[in-house]
């Protein structure tokens, strides 16, 4: 089983990486949290989409505000792929 | 004439493949210190070429480094080089007279291969091009990413050019101050050029790219056994402002730019037109109204490749020859071709000989072509020459596009 969390993690700091993401709060947005702007989500879906074949439609791009949001919404198709 | 129609350099921020700021540059060609190394390049394996070596985040952060371009960070530092040099007071200076103007060679070519590349390694999806490739390469993008890492708001725009970039950068510059479209100009030239595999391909397949054992003898105008261009990559911007606002703020003044030209030889895509290039030198010489006897010192284009040293060289000596006292040099054997950046780059290099005297030498010419043989050539040994109060700085591209500008030694 993928360890969603991390993986996001992961691409969080590849594209902002003046950013400490050690302590985040995964209930939190992300961007309340973080520099992050429109840009860097399109490089977190293309990352995904790039690294894992997990594909996001625009319309759920809300579903990756928090870390939280983002695991229970990207954990199942990290299982189907 | 009035001190508000006379433009003046206050500020110089560079990185050149043998130095990242006006002193180390100068004492490299002083030294004659080669930047030029072999480096790896896609497809084509090891190649002769100048990067440079600057710390990318000394005004930039990771982020904002990640999502705009090499140009982009070559400028950034350029730029914010420039102002701390000048002295400006950087807070209480006006953003919306400030303009930036940037001549380039071309822009996007590194930015799209990679795409490509990436599309290549990936079963050609195409849904994985980057949302960054359109910002990244629009023309003005590097220009742009001075503006918002600086938060200048006046105008900004690159001035493709070719290989004259960088004296037409820094016209522009002079013409936006003349104009009183701005207060302060940011102008010169950059190039990322050596980083992407298609120039080198298409020179080489001109027979054009420079071929050495030892990297740093592969760029050598003017030498018999010259073989083509060490391409490279680089940055030089000027702060450019009116005499009369440099005097207010008691700036340090480099230089005066007193006369410059710019034309179009209209005969070929890449052979030069010697005829066109004295045309366009006498012209800056007339405008900047003295004669061809007071130039002390000449920095030639001079690209290390057979037909252009050649045609270059007949043009220098014809438009010099009727003055004893205008030495020539050039500086492509120790940088090789900073593109676009190569113009601002070069007359950089020059303009410490109005407080030292020297004139730096050519690099790598040991084997003089008797083809380029020109009178007060400087080759290979630096040349005292003492008092020196104009340089002709010479910048010419594809396409036939000829820069000539001229710089005054500035005296209170």
């Amino acid at each position: 089983m993928a360890d969603v969390r991390q993986i996001v993690i992961d691409i969080i700091s590849d594209i902002a990486p003046d950013e400490d993401v050690s302590n985040l709060d995964d209930k939190k947005s992300l961007r309340e949290q973080l520099d992050l702007d429109s840009m860097d989500f399109l490089d977190i879906v293309m990352e995904l989409r790039k690294r894992h074949k997990v594909e996001v439609p625009q319309e759920d791009y809300p579903r990756l505000a928090s870390l939280e949001s983002c695991v229970a919404y990207l954990s199942p198709k990290f299982a189907k792929v | 004439m009035n001190d508000s129609k006379r433009i003046v350099m206050t500020g110089i921020g560079l990185t050149a493949p043998n130095g990242n700021n006006l002193s180390e540059f100068r004492k490299s060609l002083l030294e004659c210190r080669s930047g030029v190394k072999h480096h790896e390049i896609r497809y084509m394996g090891l190649q002769a070429s100048g990067m440079c070596d600057f710390d990318e985040f000394k005004y930039q952060s990771k982020k904002l480094r990640r999502r705009g371009t090499r140009a982009g960070s070559i400028s950034i530092y350029c730029a914010n080089e420039a102002i701390l040099d000048s002295g400006l007071d950087w807070n209480s200076v006006d953003k919306s007279m400030v303009g930036v103007f940037l001549g380039i060679t071309e822009h996007g070519n590194v930015e799209t291969e990679e795409e490509i590349y990436q599309m290549h390694q990936n079963n050609l999806d195409w849904r994985l091009w980057s949302p960054h490739h359109n910002p990244r390469t629009v023309a003005n993008s590097s220009a742009g990413e001075v503006t918002l890492n600086l938060n200048i708001t006046g105008p900004h725009y690159t001035l493709g050019s070719a290989c004259a970039g960088g004296n037409v950068g820094i016209i522009q510059g002079v013409q936006q101050l003349l104009l009183g479209e701005v207060d302060i100009a940011l102008a010169g030239g950059i190039s990322e050029s050596s980083q992407t595999f298609g120039i080198f391909a298409a020179f080489a397949a001109q027979g054009a790219l420079a071929q050495h054992s030892d990297p740093a003898k592969a760029s050598r105008p003017l030498d018999k056994n010259r073989n083509g261009i060490a391409i490279s990559e680089g940055g030089c911007i000027y702060i450019l402002e009116r005499l009369s606002d440099a005097k207010k703020r008691g700036a340090n003044i480099y230089a005066e730019i007193v006369g410059y030209a710019i034309n179009s030889d209209a005969t070929d895509f890449v052979n030069p037109n010697g005829e066109r290039q004295i045309q366009c030198m006498h012209k800056a010489v007339g405008r900047a109204g003295i004669s061809i006897s007071d130039i002390d010192i000449v920095n030639m284009h001079a690209t290390g490749t057979g037909t252009g040293d050649v045609n270059e060289s007949q043009a220098v000596r014809k438009a010099f020859e009727d003055s004893s006292k205008t030495y020539i040099n050039f500086t492509k054997g120790h940088i090789g071709h900073c593109m676009g950046a190569a113009g601002s780059l070069e007359l950089a290099g020059n303009i410490p000989s109005f407080m030292d005297g020297m004139v730096h030498p050519g690099m790598n010419c040991t084997d003089l072509d008797p083809e380029c043989a020109i009178k007060n050539l400087v080759i290979n040994e630096p040349k005292f020459l003492g008092n020196v109060n104009y340089i002709l700085n010479n910048s010419f591209g594809m396409l036939g596009i000829n820069s000539a500008l001229i710089v005054k030694k500035y005296i209170a």
